[in-house]
């Protein structure tokens, strides 16, 4: 060390690399997590993370359902941090974000998080402090069932996907604010236009650009942030490092999969894999195999899969906006890889996801078709215990209402367009996912998750009440100021949303953007029901698609102030925020 | 000095020049609302204002603040997003050599800003050096304030130098982005001694791939009285029209070449003609166009 400046030293002294790939696994009820800047290397060019435990992700957290758990979280930057355990139900105090739970966790200090655990499952955590999560702030959590383990596998593996830019995530923040479409390099050009004109005549060609220009909307503005800064990770790995889980044919093998991006939606598959889905958000769902699914930065899927033979499988998660993918390896042996699969093409927003339903028009074929999937679901499980069906003859508020009320405040500079006619169907994968068999562009059979397909296993929703009041937001923006909202009202001009302790309450959520939010509420469950009113899913994530209306119920059980927000960290940032008071 | 009173039809001229620039959101707000057959559903999409029974955003609050209320953190408020935040950029939209017949000369237009997503403060620079000397140039400071999802109305002051005596303006206009992505600044000035004028600058960007960009981009001033000294006028002045290909190495950083023309009008032509200067050119430029 002699020869070395202070400067190599100190960094060299105090902060060993970050330890990337599958994490250790800590276990038990008393958990020592220190925060920390560690180097790290993605992409060729060193760069500073915010690590937890020196690694990315930061340790897998084993819980177990019942027990009491203390974590010591210590802080050695130089700046404030914490951490939100996403998810768990607990005391407010213990919830991890700053100026609304808590203080925050000062540089030097340790904060003691101490909360009872009272649900099993895949969950995750993460820093709740400015843009931290983005340098590298996030982990798992797994919560072993106190009865045991309804769901047998052989094999089980954390798939945590991210994403990681080597730029400082407030520049990435300071460049939307100037140039929205800074990221974007599938805009429409000229070339397109006449590559159309070609195919499908000049008309055809004006026509499809007109209401977008008029509008002055982007329809290839899917993700904001993309492959350009963007690295996508699985497991703190990059696609050329291919994370490589083992397993032997005939196996069960389950993979808890974790949306961990900041900015990303997730496309996953494993071609020549069926998943069966078990569990979305930690909690058990009635099995659904499918060979396809989308989720955004909070949600998790616990899939099952069983691979026959003695050959490597891919696990490909494409990004929404296609411009990039994280990947990795399912082997019976180290070192063996798949194909990797090309990352589809692009596909420009549709009217549906401008306007959600219209009478007339092509309307991709989506609109329109789901009262008649819904009416079919109604009758095949007729025979099963349908809680939310209970309420449905005694209550005004049986079924959310269909009339959209837009906030005042809508009508303002900080929105940029609004929904009249919003779409309520479930069974939509959303833009990029549709109609992929008929398209040529997977086997025919494809099957695409959906909100329609999960339903929570019998028990799980266990409030049979009816709700007693309806509340409605719209989530809302202006993508040209990069200003993002709910009811037009950024954090900062907004109040709580209050909630009553343990009331049955029903919040409709109305996306007036072109952008799917993931909505993330802190303290409760999010029960998600369709435009029927029959209780489907407990969630604590709910991706909510362009111009769709979504309602779920909830019963806030704990008291205090609670965050809400969308967990695109750069919405979310921008305003995109609320706290709730339960009292 | 004499003052020429200014004439009947370039007042109506300038009136109908300011209805146009101030009521520019207005018109496409109506202009879509217009409901076609084919569009009925999406009438009021945008902009408009709020129904008398629109939904009230703190309806749920029971009021109850960020700062007030059960649990509320105490002391001031911590969590501020970045709506509470400040940013800042300039954009230098052209710095160019400009190229006319024998004379090559450099021009520059900027625009800086600071503030957030509703107000801001503005700084807009444009001029020409010629010979290393600067021989014209129009810097505006103003106050820039949301009116509307695409458009800022600005406020401020304007200071032009020339040939002549330096002229002050009090500014009022809009800038934005029209329906099809139009950029557009129109600014109105009042200055001493009853002097009146008006600019447009209208651009649009279209991709030839991700990368190159064709910018179109019209000027047209005009001054509501004749401005001897400094070679003006009343009615339009000069129009310049143009066209520049851009490639951008990154967003931030992107060199161009272009031509354009430009041309004197009215008195300002006849002032140009009697000292014997060229009433119209055609430019040819190249520059680069950089932004932080």
């Amino acid at each position: 060390m002699m020869g070395l400046s202070p400067w190599v030293k100190a960094r060299a002294g105090e902060a060993p690399a970050t330890e990337t790939g599958t994490p250790p696994v800590l276990s038990g009820t008393e958990f020592d997590l220190t925060i920390a800047e560690t180097p790290v290397n993605f992409t060729g060019a060193p760069r500073m993370a915010t690590t937890i435990n020196g690694s990315i992700p930061g340790p897998i957290l084993r819980w177990r359902e019942g027990d009491t758990v203390t974590i010591r979280v210590t802080n050695r930057l130089p700046i404030s941090t914490s951490i939100h355990w996403h998810g768990i139900i607990l005391p407010y105090q213990m919830d991890g974000v700053p100026g609304v739970s808590f203080n925050g966790i000062a540089p030097g200090e340790t904060f003691v998080y101490r909360f009872k655990v009272e649900q099993s499952g895949t969950y995750w955590y993460h820093s709740h402090s400015g843009f931290q999560e983005q340098t590298g702030m996030y982990g798992t959590i797994i919560i072993d069932p106190a009865k045991g383990n309804r769901i047998r596998a052989d094999r089980d593996y954390v798939v945590q996907l991210s994403d990681w830019t080597d730029e400082d995530p407030m520049d990435v923040f300071a460049k939307l604010k100037k140039q929205s479409d800074y990221y974007n390099f599938n805009q429409p050009t000229a070339r397109n236009f006449f590559r159309d004109a070609a195919d499908k005549g000049f008309k055809s060609a004006i026509d499809k650009r007109r209401m977008w220009n008029q509008m002055r909307m982007s329809p290839t503005d899917l993700a904001d942030i993309s492959g350009y800064t963007y690295t996508y990770l699985m497991n703190g790995t990059t696609p050329a490092g291919n994370w490589t889980a083992q397993f032997r044919p005939g196996e069960r093998v389950r993979l808890r999969f974790i949306s961990s991006g900041t900015q990303s939606f997730f496309d996953v598959r494993i071609p020549g894999l069926k998943m069966k889905v078990v569990q979305a958000d930690g909690q058990d769902v009635e099995p659904v195999t499918v060979d396809e699914f989308r989720f955004g930065p909070g949600e998790t899927y616990d899939v099952i899969v069983e691979p026959e033979s003695d050959q490597a499988y891919t696990i490909f998660a494409q990004s929404l906006g296609r411009s990039g993918y994280a990947r990795g390896t399912l082997a019976p042996r180290l070192g063996m890889e798949a194909e990797v699969p090309p990352v589809d093409k692009a596909e420009w927003l549709t009217m549906a996801d401008m306007m959600g339903t219209m009478e007339h028009g092509d309307m991709g074929g989506m609109a329109g078709m789901d009262h008649g999937g819904m009416a079919m679901d109604h009758s095949q499980h007729g025979g099963h215990k349908m809680p939310g069906m209970n309420h449905a003859t005694h209550s005004p508020l049986a079924k959310p209402s269909t009339t959209v009320r837009h906030a005042r405040t809508e009508y303002g500079p900080s929105v940029d367009m609004r929904v009249d006619m919003p779409r309520t169907n479930l069974d939509d994968p959303g833009i990029g996912l549709r109609d992929l068999s008929q398209k040529g562009r997977r086997p025919q059979g494809h099957r695409v998750l959906t909100l329609a397909d999960l339903k929570s296993i019998n028990g799980v929703l266990d409030d049979h009440r009816a709700p007693m009041r309806e509340l409605e937001l719209h989530l809302t923006g202006n993508m040209e100021r990069y200003s993002w909202s709910f009811d037009g009202l950024e954090f900062g001009k907004s109040t709580p949303v209050s909630l009553r302790h343990k009331e049955r309450v029903r919040v409709i959520l109305q996306n007036d953007t072109m952008m799917t939010h993931p909505m993330h509420l802190h303290g409760m469950w999010s029960e998600l029901e369709t435009d029927q009113g029959e209780l489907r899913v407990r969630r604590h994530t709910i991706p909510v698609q362009p111009a769709q209306r979504i309602s779920f119920l909830t019963t806030p059980h704990d008291l205090g102030r609670w965050a809400w927000h969308c967990h695109l960290l750069y919405h979310m940032d921008a305003g995109m925020f609320r706290e709730v008071v339960v009292s | 000095m004499k003052e020429q009173p200014m004439n009947r039809s370039t007042t109506s001229w300038l009136k109908t020049l300011v209805l146009c620039a101030t009521t520019l959101p207005i018109n496409y707000a109506l202009a879509e609302m217009d409901p076609a057959p084919q569009e009925h559903s999406m009438g009021q999409a945008q902009g408009g204002s709020a129904p008398a029974d629109a939904r009230d955003p703190h309806a749920y609050s029971d009021g109850f603040t960020l700062t007030e209320g059960p649990y509320a953190q105490t002391g001031p408020r911590q969590l501020k997003l970045a709506d509470e935040h400040s940013f800042g950029s300039l954009l230098v939209d052209r710095l160019e050599s400009v190229k006319t017949g024998d004379n090559t000369s450099v021009a520059y237009d900027l625009q800086g800003w600071y503030g957030r997503d509703y107000d801001r403060a503005v700084l807009k620079a444009e001029g020409d050096i010629d010979n290393g000397k600067l021989e014209e140039s129009s810097t505006e400071i103003l106050w820039g304030h949301a009116i509307d999802t695409f458009w800022d109305g600005q406020l401020g002051i304007r200071y032009d130098t020339g040939e002549g005596p330096d002229r002050t303006w009090l500014a009022a206009g809009v800038q934005g982005l029209a329906p099809y992505w139009f950029e557009v600044d129109a600014t109105a000035y009042l200055g001493e001694n009853g002097r009146t004028a008006l600019s447009l600058e209208a651009e649009y960007e279209l991709l030839l791939s991700q990368r190159l960009v064709l910018q179109p981009r019209l000027e047209i001033n005009a001054y509501g009285k004749k401005d001897e000294a400094n070679g003006l006028g009343s009615g339009i002045s000069d129009v310049s029209a143009g066209i520049r290909l851009r490639y951008e190495i990154r967003r931030e950083i992107a060199p161009y070449v272009g031509v354009e023309w430009a041309g004197k009008f009215g008195g300002t032509k006849d002032l140009a003609r009697a000292d014997g200067e060229d009433t119209s050119e055609t430019r040819f430029v190249a520059g680069l166009r950089f932004w932080f």
